[in-house]
Parts: C-alpha cells; sequence; structure tokens
C-alpha cells in the first residue's frame, strides 16, 4: 500500500480551476453528470420554489438555515453547492464547510470541527475589498445518516452561532432528521423532475455531447427507467454510449440493471413448480436482481388486464411481504420461489 | 503448481472464452477518456473478477499485474486499531471490506481518500486516476454505502472504484445510479464445456466430450468449480473415460442424505439426528442459506401443488429471520420441524383417504 501510495506524485495540474487554460491537455475526464451539474442556481430544473429563495439570497437578502429533502438526483446537493459558489465566489473555500456520510460526523466532530468552523468570526467584505455575505455557510449532506446524539449536538451549535453561520442540511427522509433541527430550518421538499424537463435537459446534453438519438424516442425510454432521477437517467445515458457506442432502448435497460419486460411477463404466467424452479434458477444464474423483478412486477401486476381484483390483491400482497424480507437481506432464491408459488396458485384459481 | 484455474486464467479481454461482445465493448470503453465507477455484479464463479483483471490490464498495461500483499492499518473513531489484507498495484489496490465487519465504513473513506489525494501517476500518457476495487460490496453495512455515495462523487477526478457484487438487490439504488452497472451471467454448461476443451488442450490432455458435458452439468454454471472437478477427475483417472465418475461436491451429497432421513420418518428423535447433520454442514463452512435451498429443492420433490406452496411460503419465512438473528441452527432446525408436521398430516390424511 505504501508504494502504491508513493508512486503518485501531486502534480501541478491538479487544480481544476487551472485545466480550462490548458488547451492542449485533455480535460480531465469527468463523468457527464458532474460535467454538466448546474454552475448556477438558474441551471436547477424544476424545484422552483427553492431557487426562488435562494435567488433573494443571492440579491441580498438573508439566508435561514436550510433543509433540502426529497429523492436522489433531484438536484439537492447541486442546488446548494452553485448557491455557495455564487454567494461566497473566490473566497468560498474559506467560508463554506461540506461535510457528508463519508467524512467522520459523530458527535466529536460535531462539538469540535463544526463548532470551531461556526465560532469563527467573519467580515461582510472580501480581501479585496468587494461585499459579500457575513456569514459562513455549513452544508451537512446526506445528514440523515447522522446519529441523533450528533443531530443534538448539532442542534446547540446552530442556536448558538446563528449570527455567523447558516446551516444546510440535505437528506432524502425528513423523518430521520430530529424535530428540534427541523423546526429550525426552512424546509424545501425535492420533486423527482418532470418528465418533460427530464427530456429537455437530456436533450441539452446530448447535443453537447454530439450523440445521436435520432427522433429521440430513446429518451423518453431512458427518463421511464429512472422516474424522475435525472443523475440516474445521465449515467445511463453516458454508460449506454460509452458502452454500445450508441444510445439504445435495450441498452439502457441493460446499463441500467433493469428486467426485461419478457422476464417479467414469464414470472407472472409460471403455471406449475417445475417451470419456476427452473425460471428461478435461470433468472438468478443470469445475474438479473429479485429486488428488481419485484420492483417491476408491482407496476405490472396493479396495471394486469388478465388478472381479476383477487389475484392482483393475493400477489401484490406476497410482493410486499418478500421485498421487504429481501431488503433484510433474505435469499433471493427463497423469496422468489415462495412468491413464484403464490403467483402459480394464483393464476390456477382465478 | 499452481491449480488450472489460476493457471490458465485469461490475461486479454480479448482471450475471454464467453461473453465476447461484453469484452469487446469493455475494451472500447477503456479507449474513452470518461472512464466511470463500475459495478460489476453475477454468481460465483461466472469470472467477474477475470474479467476485471484483463480490464486493469488494458487500463495501464502489465504493470497492474505485478501484485504485493500488505495489510492495512486502520482506527476507527472509537480509537479500536482495525487490520485489513490488500493486494494491490502501482495503479489499483483491492480490499475485502466485510472482512472487518461493522468497520467497514471506516475502511473504505479511509483508503478511497488516501488514493484520491496522493493523487495520480504523472499524466504522462498513463491515466489520471487509480482504481480501488471492492468485493462483496452487497454484504457492507448500510453505513458503509450511504458513506460511498457522495465519495463516488467527490473524488472522482482521481479515483475510481470497481465495485464487485454477487447480486444488486443489496446495493442501495443511490450507488447504482452513480455506477456503469456489467451484469456478467454465469457461462452456459456448453460454454463451460468448451473451456474444459480448451484447458485440458494446453495441459496436454485429451477430454472426451461426454465427460466434459457432465461435468459442466455437475458444476451449476459455476467454472471455478467446474475446472476444479475436472482437475480432480484428472487425478482420480487418467487418461479420461466419458463413464468415469465425477466428483461432486459432498455437502450436495449430504444435504440430499438429510432430506431422505427427514422423509422417511418425522419424529422428535429423528428430528434430534437431522440436527446433528445440519451441525456437521455448518461446522464445515457451507453457507447455511445454501443448506436452506438445498433442503427446499430436496424436500418439495414429492409434495402435491398446494404444499409445495406451504413449504416455500415456511422456508423463505424461516430463512428470513435466520438473516435476523444470529444462530442459524435455530432457524434450520425449525423449518425441518414444521416440515416434518405439513408432512405427516399430509401422509396421515392420504392414507386416511385410501381407506
Ligand atoms: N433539478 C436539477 N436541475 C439540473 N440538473 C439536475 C437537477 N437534479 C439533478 N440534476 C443532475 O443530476 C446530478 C445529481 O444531482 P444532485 O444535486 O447531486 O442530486 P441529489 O439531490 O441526490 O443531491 C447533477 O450533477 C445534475 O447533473
Ligand atoms: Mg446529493
Amino acid at each position: 500500500m505504501q508504494a502504491f501510495l508513493k508512486t503518485g506524485k501531486l502534480s501541478v495540474t491538479d487544480k481544476p480551476s487551472t485545466s480550462g487554460t490548458k488547451t492542449t491537455k485533455k480535460k480531465p475526464p469527468a463523468p457527464w453528470v458532474e460535467k454538466y451539474r448546474p454552475k448556477t442556481i438558474d441551471d436547477i430544473v424544476d424545484q422552483g420554489e427553492v431557487v426562488q429563495v435562494l435567488r433573494e439570497c443571492l440579491s441580498g437578502g438573508d439566508l435561514p438555515h436550510l433543509l433540502f429533502y426529497g429523492p436522489p438526483g433531484t438536484g439537492k446537493t447541486s442546488a446548494i453547492l452553485a448557491a455557495a459558489r455564487q454567494l461566497f465566489g473566490d473566497i468560498t473555500r474559506d467560508r463554506v464547510l461540506e461535510l457528508n456520510a463519508s467524512d467522520e460526523r459523530g458527535i466529536q466532530v460535531i462539538r469540535d470541527k463544526v463548532k470551531s468552523f461556526a465560532q469563527l468570526t467573519v467580515s461582510n467584505t472580501r480581501p479585496d475589498g468587494r461585499p459579500c455575505p457575513p456569514y459562513k455557510l455549513v452544508i451537512l449532506d446526506e445528514a440523515d445518516s447522522m446519529t441523533t446524539a450528533a443531530q443534538a449536538a448539532l442542534r446547540r451549535t446552530m442556536e448558538r452561532e446563528t449570527r455567523t453561520t447558516r446551516f444546510c442540511l440535505i437528506c432524502n427522509y425528513v423523518s430521520r432528521i430530529i424535530p428540534p433541527i427541523t423546526s429550525r430550518c426552512s424546509k424545501f421538499r425535492f420533486k423527482p423532475l418532470a418528465k418533460e424537463n427530464v427530456i429537455k435537459r437530456l436533450q441539452e446534453v446530448c447535443v453537447a455531447e454530439g450523440v445521436d438519438v435520432g427522433d429521440g424516442e430513446v429518451l423518453h425510454q431512458a427518463v421511464h427507467t429512472c422516474d424522475g432521477d435525472l443523475r440516474r437517467a445521465l449515467t445511463a445515458l453516458q454508460c449506454c454510449q460509452r458502452l454500445l457506442g450508441k444510445v439504445t432502448a435495450d441498452g439502457l435497460i441493460e446499463v441500467t440493471g433493469l428486467v426485461p419486460e419478457k422476464l417479467v411477463d414469464e414470472y407472472l404466467k409460471v403455471k406449475n413448480y417445475n417451470e419456476l424452479e427452473q425460471f428461478v434458477a435461470k433468472f438468478l444464474m443470469d445475474a438479473y436482481s429479485a429486488s428488481q423483478l419485484l420492483e417491476q412486477l408491482s407496476a405490472t401486476v396493479v396495471n394486469a388486464g388478465h388478472l381479476t381484483n383477487k389475484q392482483k390483491c393475493d400477489i401484490s400482497e406476497k410482493v410486499a411481504v418478500c421485498s421487504h424480507r429481501l431488503l433484510d437481506g433474505g435469499s433471493e432464491f427463497m423469496q422468489l420461489t415462495d412468491l413464484g408459488c403464490t403467483i402459480i396458485m394464483a393464476n390456477n384459481n382465478p | 503448481m499452481s491449480l488450472w484455474v489460476d493457471k490458465h486464467r485469461p490475461k486479454d479481454l480479448m482471450k475471454l472464452d464467453f461473453h465476447k461482445d461484453q469484452a469487446l465493448r469493455l475494451k472500447n470503453l477503456v479507449q474513452q477518456s470518461d472512464f466511470p465507477h463500475l459495478l460489476v455484479y453475477g454468481p460465483s464463479g461466472a469470472g467477474k473478477k477475470t474479467r476485471i483483471m484483463c480490464l486493469l490490464r488494458e487500463l495501464y498495461g502489465s504493470g497492474a499485474e505485478r501484485l504485493r500483499q500488505e495489510t492495512m492499518h486502520f482506527t476507527t473513531p472509537s480509537n479500536k486499531k482495525i487490520e485489513i489484507m490488500t493486494v494491490s498495484s502501482n495503479y489499483h489496490i483491492e480490499v475485502n471490506p466485510t472482512d472487518v465487519g461493522i468497520h467497514d465504513r471506516v475502511v473504505i473513506m479511509d483508503l478511497v481518500k488516501n488514493v484520491a489525494q496522493t493523487h495520480q501517476i504523472d499524466s504522462s500518457g498513463q491515466r489520471e486516476f487509480k482504481v480501488v476495487i471492492l468485493n462483496e460490496v452487497d454484504d457492507l453495512t448500510k453505513d458503509a454505502q450511504h458513506a460511498l455515495r457522495r465519495t463516488m462523487e467527490k473524488y472522482v477526478a482521481t479515483c475510481r472504484l470497481i465495485l464487485i457484487a454477487n447480486s444488486i438487490s443489496r446495493v442501495i439504488p443511490a450507488i447504482r445510479s452513480r455506477c456503469l452497472t456489467i451484469r456478467v451471467p454465469a457461462p452456459t454448461e456448453n460454454e463451460i464445456a468448451t473451456v474444459l476443451h480448451t484447458v485440458c488442450k494446453k495441459e496436454g490432455l485429451s477430454l472426451p466430450s461426454e465427460l466434459a458435458m457432465r461435468i459442466a452439468k455437475c458444476a451449476d454454471r459455476n467454472l471455478r468449480r467446474a475446472l476444479l472437478m475436472c482437475e480432480a477427475c484428472k487425478v482420480q483417472k487418467y487418461p479420461f473415460t466419458s463413464d468415469q465418475k465425477v466428483p461432486e461436491p459432498d455437502w450436495q451429497q449430504f444435504i440430499r442424505e438429510i432430506a431422505s432421513m427427514i422423509l422417511t420418518e418425522q419424529s422428535p428423535k429423528k428430528l434430534g439426528e437431522v440436527r446433528q447433520k445440519l451441525y456437521e454442514l455448518i461446522i464445515h463452512g457451507i453457507p447455511p442459506d445454501m443448506i436452506f435451498s438445498g433442503l427446499l429443492c430436496e424436500l418439495v420433490r414429492n409434495c402435491d401443488m398446494s404444499m409445495k406452496c406451504q413449504v416455500a411460503n415456511h422456508a423463505a419465512e424461516y430463512e428470513h429471520r435466520m438473516r435476523l438473528g444470529n444462530k442459524p441452527i435455530f432457524h434450520l432446525e425449525a423449518f425441518v420441524a414444521k416440515f416434518m408436521a405439513i408432512y405427516k398430516k399430509f401422509v396421515e390424511e392420504s392414507l386416511g383417504d385410501a381407506f
């Protein structure tokens, strides 16, 4: 390991800020997700309410403590990073502390690191004399993975240092944050992005990257596979393009780990135990994911024309049970077999 | 002398024996400048690792094959010292974070940060990033998986992750949406047979096709197992004959015996005997979930559909409980007892019907 670490030397071209000037060298490769991360808050798609508030802060208004919550890939991290950059410009480094789930954020860190950062006093002018906001910003990304004890410690710091520090907490589920904190923050829910907006954004990226998407039909597939999660859609597009050299509907399904609809139908139509055993063995050997199958199955079952309400009911109930067990780490083979039996019984007794 | 599995492991993407189109795509991927994080998944023995080592060679040249083993030390926030084995070259490092149990998060974070911060090999012709390979990511704690999320974005300029899993069912969606997921299906029986032929040819042996096919059938689409079996066959008897015995893993035989014990008699006494046998399996390191699925397969053979359904239901339920608890034997035994009860009732009823 030591040797492994030593071989690298810190090269001078490290700073991303200089990469723009060195046009001869190719830019450090960036995944599209990073490359097209919104640079300013005006680039944020949807999420009008947050953008509105942030815009007011940029034009001199006061920034409240913020709590962003919502599903992945809806722009939470991007929004605050863009706002921070616009607020502080070149002094972002001194004024912003970003901590995420990968950083140590136990109670000790909150007490020491965050507190001492929060206590630093800051002026309302930059080193070069231009004005800037008279506060610092602490971003706690992925805050739902902080312990309650750490959150409690955070709450005290928040209370005490309001004059000089603003906090922005980001999480998927607001219920994981203790009420004393949520009540001190302006809460913003990030909704899954609207279909047409995702398509528009994807189109822009495709044009910029020179990806041929034909009549755009595959973009619908991309949106369909990603459920309003733009990160997922962008990653899928890029992977597809890089791996296959083109973007196709089947390709998108493969790179996102979806189960082909054909298999979902086959599973839903099994007639006897033998068939089921074979299906499950093959399904798992081909490395498809059981939890993904269940997810797609539950959507298919609800809309399936050939099933009676009772059948739908029986199957859906079992899907719920099995998916819960899978989440706890239950074996895929067992759960698929169990659910399969229920499907067989339902199919035989309409 | 190394085993055939290691000796004849392909080193070049283009020399991989199956999923050739995927190999070609990976080769193209390497040529692009924006190499993404990868999540490679498939059943064991499907050749995930071989594929990844080939990929590394494609990325960095043969330097990636000069491996060394080292022990690394980490300190948890609670000041506990932990150590972990790593395998690395100048360009990559590989660990099994699950070796340190619940402390996996610390290992991953320290490792990725170290790698990302010590920065890349000089950019003259080389890659700007190094690779961290994490094994068994589906068994990482949720804590560790969550910690990976932003890390993957933050250090992407200097560090790429290659995550390996048996299945993506237990990989959180947030990680999946940050990776190029590469599915590696197990090779088919025909593909396995072909590989067996190739390897035997390299060894200067002649392998009858029937034997190759029989080995392939026994191996459960696991190439590693097939090669080990084939080598074992060679030790047992050479020249090969098409009808020679293929040594099966004895635990499968063992499970079959347990199943027939259960089917012959359903009583507390028998249950006690079965327990001894189950203990033996566990002591020999057979994963309890494999025992469970093995038992289910054997036991339902003679049941009618509604009973199959009941048995599968209970198996799934008890196996799930086993995951939550920490003594597998309890749950295996509970399942056996349950099965005995259902089966006994079934037999008695059908006997009653007969008279
Ligand atoms: N509302 C949005 N507007 C523009 N881009 C977005 C938006 N939401 C997500 N993205 C894209 O998805 C990527 C991930 O977004 P991010 O803000 O990190 O999501 P999260 O909500 O999970 O923090 C960004 O790099 C960006 O390219
Ligand atoms: Mg985020």
